[in-house]
């Protein structure tokens, strides 16, 4: 299995020299879609890795940094992906997500993720209804609160908006590890259909609480900072892949740390950023190989905390 | 941003080295040739000061202003703020300092005067010459090409150092109101430069603490000055 993917890879960094159209096409065609986990509050299954814009699509009014990310979301799209995630606070990223729509076409799958991000509650409508306009959208799918800000505030809008059929779940997040009795307090008591957290293979105290809470509570969970913004996989790329990472189906340290996320069963989709073609293709053939299981994710996080 | 103290710098950054830099080139395309003439507008502002007087220094705090103007309007709040959120602060800090030097440098005239502190006089003279001929080469230097130089007049930090460095040669006694920006900005430029890992960071921090110690100087001189 290992060495076909490596055929695999091969090939396609191949056609990746000679054209980028091939090369999408032919992941297209030899490794098949990703494999997706329902979201349990509706049941919609939506693959276990999508695509984060915070830093990566911040490239303002640079037209060959917004082709180049247009491109990563084209590739994204063909390998199967649906879900992105952006928020007011990433700069220039929705303008940049909805010059890609426009490049591209919007897929008739897209799982649009964005957040508001506003300490004044009456200003949230406001600021989604602009955000909605970068992205192009008719609608968001998912609407979080970002990093919790005024959460009284605004989950009561996103819940009537919810109703009203002006988005489909409503979501809080938080990052870096950051009010998680905060999140568990708001997870307990509020009919929430997302959260979004850190979590990694360094980053895991949300597997004491808030993983095993949203299993209890039915509440599908989106994990932000994967890679730890790169800094996980430049640790872990001083030491060699242990060779019985072969078992399943990894390659590269990349590979190891989101196969290790997105095999907990509480997790619904990871969502690594990245300005790189091969990067979002790499990314989401983790999701189509076989995942650890839970004796293997044992093995995996004692391995890397020996490093 | 709620427990923003739980927030690293490296946190906060919204973009990439690549894009910050790529910045630079896009606005440096975008402004030429404006850059032969803030160079001009920088070595004017040398000659200004060789040739003294209240018109010399009038005419070199006008330099300052319009530059501090420019990089406020044109880089702030036409380029940077496209990636960066605080961009527009900054852009309304640059203006101020600009209104404060046509208050205090070209309306009450305080440029260009005749200084004892001497070792404050020469850090001055190094920091502006540094400002306006070494800093565009730091881009070239670090493998970043041409493109990506920063200039007096049009980048933000060789123009808040030559500015320092202005305040140090040119001043007879130190305008406080006129320093709290530029070195402000260096800390803010520094810490940025810092969270992309960037080896240049201690420039703008070096040259914060060069001018804030001069400031002190400058103010012991002028004490004297007065009681003599």
């Amino acid at each position: 299995m290992t060495s076909k993917l490596n055929i695999t890879r091969r090939r396609v960094l191949g056609a990746l020299a000679a054209s980028p159209l091939l090369w999408s096409a032919k992941v297209r065609a030899r490794s098949g879609r990703p494999a997706a986990r329902p979201i349990p509050s509706s049941g919609e299954a939506i693959p276990l890795v999508g695509l984060g814009s915070w830093i990566t699509f911040n490239v303002g009014n640079d037209r060959a940094a917004r082709d180049a990310s247009t491109e990563v979301m084209r590739n994204f799209f063909l390998a199967g992906g649906r879900l992105i995630d952006s928020s007011p606070m990433y700069g220039s990223a929705q303008e940049v997500i909805g010059y890609g729509f426009r490049k591209l076409g919007r897929p008739a799958d897209l799982f649009a993720a964005d957040k508001v991000w506003i300490s004044d509650g009456d200003e949230g409508r406001a600021q989604m209804e602009t955000s909605r306009r970068y992205w192009g959208v008719p609608r968001f799918d998912l609407m979080q609160v970002h990093n919790l800000v005024a959460w009284q505030d605004h989950l009561p809008t996103l819940f009537a908006m919810k109703a009203a059929g002006q988005l489909r779940y409503v979501g809080i997040t938080t990052s870096h590890g950051r009010r998680h009795g905060d999140m568990a307090q708001i997870m307990a008591s509020q009919p929430l259909d997302f959260v979004q957290l850190t979590y990694n293979l360094f980053d895991r105290e949300a597997e004491q609480r808030l993983l095993p809470l949203a299993l209890e509570r039915g509440i599908a969970v989106i994990v932000n900072r994967p890679f730890q913004q790169g800094g996980l996989i430049r640790k872990l790329e001083r030491h060699p892949l242990p060779p019985w990472a072969a078992e399943i189906d990894c390659t590269s340290w990349a590979q190891f740390a989101l196969k290790f996320i997105i095999s907990h069963p509480a997790v619904t989709c990871a969502i690594p950023a990245t300005t790189r073609v091969d990067h979002v293709l790499e990314n989401l053939g983790v999701a189509t190989g076989r995942l650890p299981d839970t004796v293997m994710r044992a093995r995996m996080a004692a391995h890397v905390n020996k490093l | 941003m709620s427990e923003w103290w739980t927030y690293s710098l490296r946190d906060l950054l919204l973009f990439s080295p690549q894009t910050y830099y790529r910045m630079f080139e896009l606005y440096n395309l975008e402004c030429w040739p404006l850059q032969l003439f803030t160079l001009a507008a920088g070595l004017a502002i040398l000659g200004l000061w060789r040739r003294g007087g209240s018109a010399a220094g009038r005419a070199m705090a006008a330099i300052l202003a319009l530059g501090w103007l420019w990089v406020g309007w044109a880089f702030h709040g036409h380029r940077y703020a496209t990636i960066n959120l605080a961009a527009d602060f900054y852009a309304w800090a640059f203006a101020l300092e600009a209104v404060l030097l046509l208050w205090l440098g070209v309306i009450r005239g305080g440029f260009a005067q005749t200084t004892s502190a001497k070792m404050q006089q020469r850090a001055g003279l190094g920091l502006f010459l540094f400002a306006l001929l070494i800093f565009p080469l730091l881009a070239p230097f670090m493998g970043r090409g041409w493109a990506q130089a920063e200039l007096f007049g049009l980048a933000p930090d060789p123009t808040a150092l030559a500015t320092l460095g202005v305040l140090l040669f040119a001043g007879a006694r130190p305008y406080w109101m006129l320093f709290p920006i530029p070195v402000i900005w260096c800390v803010v430029s520094g810490a940025t430069l810092w969270t992309m890992e960037s080896p240049d960071f201690v420039i703008p921090l070096l040259a914060a603490l060069l001018a804030v110690a001069g400031a002190g100087g400058l103010a012991g001189a002028s004490r004297r000055d007065a009681q003599a």
